[in-house]
């Protein structure tokens, strides 16, 4: 038997019937219901959950209930539609929530996902005991994520943020919107019922987040996941802040094109170094953290910026195992069908006594954790290792995260914005070599089976109310009101932010 | 940006200072030129803030403040943060050598009241040597501090010192459970000593009502600047309010992952394998004939203990998967749980390292827990390295554990409050299976053989650790072996 192909055999049988990190496959599926008031970071935890868990390898979708309406009703004219005695717009409402509920039982239980998020209001009771009764049904865990904020700094924040930007608000101009937006929201807030941990709802399980993560309550944890999502929930904030990313600089293993290793820099590589100390200062960044791995060409790196800095073992290159410090052509050739098992499946393939990209995913998840605590952070780390950080910020699948660029020189800054990401690519204009390999072409592969560990992109939001077989085929285009919130003179809202197109297509959705 | 001092003439010099690696740990550190400890790298650990952190317990008694604060204790340490618990209920029985009855509690004891007073004094005193002198980073204050007067005592001194306060309150109302907790730890404590069982209780419940008319329990409102986290019924519900930093981030992830469920975790080494037949380490080989007899036996046992809802639990090594297929039970693969890293020393006999790698055989027995393999891995690696595991088998109910001699020695020491020094010489013999029961403030350890033979893998310290010791001083411990 080949050593290499039983390892990865093997390894494709056992983590499909039982794997670490992975949710077991008896263990039911969970829904998470977000409830609070609009404008309280409802979508944005939605979706950074959905990220982080996607991340960690447990398929999760989000499920907007907004995006729904937005499909329905083609054209939002003013926050009357959200006034409780609207009975058109209600049953409007309550239809897209009933679509998308069913949306969440066909990817629970025939897309193989085990997390939905159930992103809306949910401020009733009544709205809630339907989701619950709608769990039973189905054998779905309920877990409810509640956020609480009554600053009217922090919400006027979010409006200008996600709200007035919106495909609601297109034809508004922003004092417009944002009268509008409160508007809208005073009309939920009448029949707000908040989850009530004393009586009422004290069997249920949830997490109640009070200002922005000042204070939590937490009800009732079942189970590992909704353990984990707490921890998580508990770890994020929103500060504004950037994290920059990068590789140590050329090393002289880089240079003789050799894998792994713990070689110093080349003269190249110190260059490098150099002017990243140049580049840090020139940030002007108010108490940077920067973080190494512990490995030599990384530590070198910080040496230069002449900062304090921490060693992870966490951040350490991906363990080629018997093929350290080889070249790929070496590789190649001592291994063949090591090097095409690779190819085959580059996230999954582990290195004969070394480590995968899951490896990697599952050792370095503690510093994704703890980049959420921290504010600014300068993380010199390695390619492998860098391209698992980075799928995670940027939500990319595990078939993209073995791909992306991270070239040598060159620092990522990442500064979270809306419900995403900005990027900015910045080479430091010091030569190295390209350590990258594209992708090969695809020859005749064996099926992947998207098992439980395997990290996914969010899917898209979606968009399309399934209409069909309700009891009211025919649904009653609510009259465009005049739109008399929006003056004449529309001003097509800009961007809040500039974004680079290719790494965040999630911009408008609320 | 920070600039250290002895360092300008490095600044806008694209050259960066020499680096060594410290030949035990295996960490780059750079080479210092003018002989100062070099400040401003650390190695990446729990606590990286210079602040110490003082842990307040807050609650009635019999609501398991004692059984929070020692586990906590105990899981700090094992994940390398310096911890102690300064129980002041201890003090008093220091100072009153007898206890008499409940009446020492009556809140117009005025006699009681200054006797406790003074030992919740004497306790923060050592608090503060401990944190300020001794290099502790974690204290536990264990006492009921039920009111607000108490615990503005407790923030000013911790303002004073430059420590950070953290709450940990506990709230139960259930009857049971506070029955139980008294028959668990109350009736054997030392108070009680003269007293039967009935005695005991009744005198206790009198003790809890002299606390509760006083007691203010920490408010969403009044205490809104503090932080603590107040655990409601046993787990049931938490309040965690204005969490500071990363310690506390990480004490509250485990106070809100740990039960008191009665259950049992079963460890326990993979059968004999042909690796360790040889007397070589690490390697991924099958089991040996012997092996797979102890597979058989396991198998037996565990149908006898007759465990409900076992989860079976595996490294993704070999010799532990043949292990857990002989149970004919589904079964969860860790790479968590893999054997330590041995490096470069893989797959060789110590007779081996000894003659390619003196020194580092020799380094190895100077401090075994730090020491790390080239390329491979320490002990302090693993316990980093084994967190989840411990975290998940803190949530879980009855579990078996088929690890290695490495691995053991390190889950073992956390449920054993082991320290470092001791963690890596425990006894985890091949084809014995520890039982352990938690019970009252520990974990009651119940050792079976299960009769089938195997060589012996485990060696001691030797008493010449000196890096130039003869080979007889170096190999002086090895078991025997093929």
């Amino acid at each position: 038997q080949r050593a290499g192909s039983q390892n990865v055999t093997v390894y494709f049988i056992f983590s499909f019937i039982l794997a670490r990190g992975g949710p077991h496959l008896a263990n039911p599926p969970t829904v998470i219901v977000m409830v609070g008031l609009p404008a309280r970071g409802k979508t944005y935890i939605s979706r950074k959950l959905t990220r982080y868990l996607n991340w960690i390898g447990i398929p999760t979708k989000v499920f907007n209930v907004g995006e729904y309406r937005r499909e329905a009703v083609k054209h939002y004219s003013a926050y009357d539609f959200f006034k409780s005695d609207n009975e058109d717009a209600v049953k409007i409402r309550q239809q897209c929530a009933l679509a998308a509920l069913r949306d969440v039982k066909n990817y629970l239980t025939e897309e193989e996902g085990q997390v939905a998020v159930f992103d809306a209001t949910n401020t009733t009771r009544e709205r809630r005991d339907m989701i619950l009764e709608f769990g039973a049904e189905n054998g779905f865990e309920i877990f409810f994520i509640e956020s609480v904020c009554d600053d009217p700094n922090v919400i006027a924040c979010n409006i200008l943020e996600v709200k007035v930007s919106c495909p609601d608000y297109q034809d508004c101009n922003k004092t417009d919107a944002m009268d509008d937006f409160k508007k809208r929201i005073e009309c939920y807030r009448m029949n707000y019922q908040p989850l009530d941990p004393d009586q009422y709802d004290k069997n249920l399980s949830f997490i109640k987040v009070i200002d922005v993560g000042r204070r939590f309550l937490v009800n009732r944890i079942q189970d590992h996941i909704q353990s984990r999502i707490v921890y998580y929930l508990m770890n994020i904030h929103v500060q504004p802040r950037s994290i920059y990313l990068c590789r140590h600089g050329e090393s002289q293993q880089n240079m003789q094109g050799r894998l792994g290793g713990d070689s110093g820099l080349s003269t190249r590589g110190r260059k490098f170094a150099g002017a990243l100390a140049e580049f840090v200062e020139e940030q002007n960044l108010k108490d940077l953290k920067v973080w190494t791995s512990q490995m030599r060409r990384s530590i070198q790196t910080a040496e230069a910026l002449n900062v304090p800095y921490e060693q992870w073992k966490a951040l350490n290159e991906i363990d080629a195992g018997l093929c350290e410090e080889m070249t790929y052509e070496d590789v190649r050739e001592r291994f063949p069908e090591e090097f095409a098992l690779r190819d085959q499946d580059k996230y999954y393939y582990r290195y004969p006594s070394g480590e995968s990209y899951q490896d990697l995913v599952q050792r370095v998840e503690p510093v994704i954790m703890e980049m959420e605590r921290q504010e600014n952070v300068l993380v010199i780390c390695h390619q492998a290792v860098m391209r698992c950080l980075l799928a995670y910020f940027l939500d990319k699948s595990a078939d993209e995260m073995p791909y992306l660029k991270c070239p040598l020189h060159t620092v990522l800054k990442l500064t979270p914005v809306a419900y995403g990401c900005k990027v900015e690519s910045i080479s430091l204009n010091v030569d190295a070599v390209n350590t990258h390999r594209d992708r090969p072409e695809r020859g005749p592969s064996i099926l992947i089976r998207r098992n439980s560990v395997t990290p996914l992109t969010s899917p898209e939001p979606n968009k399309k109310p399934r209409m069909e077989g309700l009891d009211d085929p025919i649904i009653r285009e609510v009259t465009p009101a005049q739109l008399t919130l929006c003056s004449a003179s529309h001003t097509t809202l800009a961007l809040s932010t500039q974004v680079s197109h290719s790494y965040c297509p999630y911009i408008f959705t609320a | 940006m920070n600039v250290t001092e002895d360092s300008t003439e490095q600044c806008g010099n694209s050259l960066t200072r020499e680096l060594t690696q410290n030949p035990l740990k295996k960490i780059w550190v750079p080479s210092s030129t003018n002989g100062l400890p070099e400040r401003h790298i650390s190695q990446r650990k729990v606590c990286m803030t210079n602040c110490p952190t003082l842990i307040v317990t807050v609650g009635l008694p019999a609501r398991g403040k004692t059984y929070i604060s020692k586990k906590l204790t105990r899981y700090l340490n094992w994940i390398d943060v310096p911890t102690k618990e300064f129980n002041v209920g201890q003090y008093r029985r220091e100072c009153v050598k007898i206890y008499k009855s409940f009446e020492f509690f009556q809140p117009d004891n005025e006699e009681g009241l200054k006797i406790r007073k003074q030992c919740a004094l004497a306790a923060l005193n050592d608090v503060r040597q401990f944190l300020t002198d001794e290099g502790g980073q974690v204290a536990v204050f264990d006492a009921t501090n039920t009111t607000r007067e108490r615990r503005e005592t407790i923030i000013r001194f911790a303002e004073q010192n430059g420590f950070k306060v953290f709450f940990v309150e506990s709230v139960c109302e259930d009857p049971d459970v506070i029955a139980e907790n008294i028959v668990q730890v109350k009736l054997g404590s030392p108070d009680y000593i003269h007293c039967n069982t009935e005695e005991a209780v009744a005198d206790f419940m009198k003790r809890i009502k002299c606390y509760e008319n006083s007691y203010q329990p920490l408010d969403e409102e009044l205490d809104r600047d503090l932080s603590f986290i107040k655990i409601i019924d046993v787990g049931r519900r938490y309040l965690v309010n204005r969490v500071q930093d990363h310690i506390q981030s990480r004490i509250v992830y485990y106070l809100m992952n740990i039960h008191i469920t009665p259950r049992s975790i079963y460890l326990c080494r993979h059968g004999e394998s042909d690796l360790n037949i040889k007397g070589r380490i690490g390697g991924d080989s099958g089991l040996s004939a012997r092996g797979k007899e102890f597979a058989k036996a396991l198998r037996q046992f565990i149908q006898s203990q007759n465990i409900r809802d076992l989860k079976v639990w595996t490294s993704q090594m070999k010799r532990t998967i043949q292990t857990a297929e002989a149970l004919g039970v589904p079964y969860e693969q860790w790479k968590a749980l893999n054997e330590i890293d041995a490096g470069v020393c893989e797959e060789l006999m110590y007779e081996e390292i000894q003659q390619r790698y003196p020194q580092e055989f020799a380094l190895r027995d100077q401090d075994k827990y730090r020491y790390r393999y080239p390329k491979g891995e320490s002990y302090e690696d693993l316990v980093q390295r084994l967190e989840p595991v411990i975290m998940e088998l803190e949530r879980q109910e009855n579990v078996l554990v088929i690890c290695h001699q490495a691995v053991m020695r390190c889950l073992l020491a956390y449920f054993l409050d082991k320290t470092a020094e001791e963690l890596p010489y425990l006894k985890c013999t091949l084809h014995t299976v520890l039982k352990l029961t938690p019970m009252a403030y520990g974990c009651k350890v119940e050792s079976v053989c299960l009769n089938v033979d195997a060589v012996n893998t485990h060696r001691d310290r030797p008493s010449n650790v000196n890096v130039l010791r003869t080979t007889e001083d170096a190999l002086q411990t090895v078991p025997p072996h093929l």
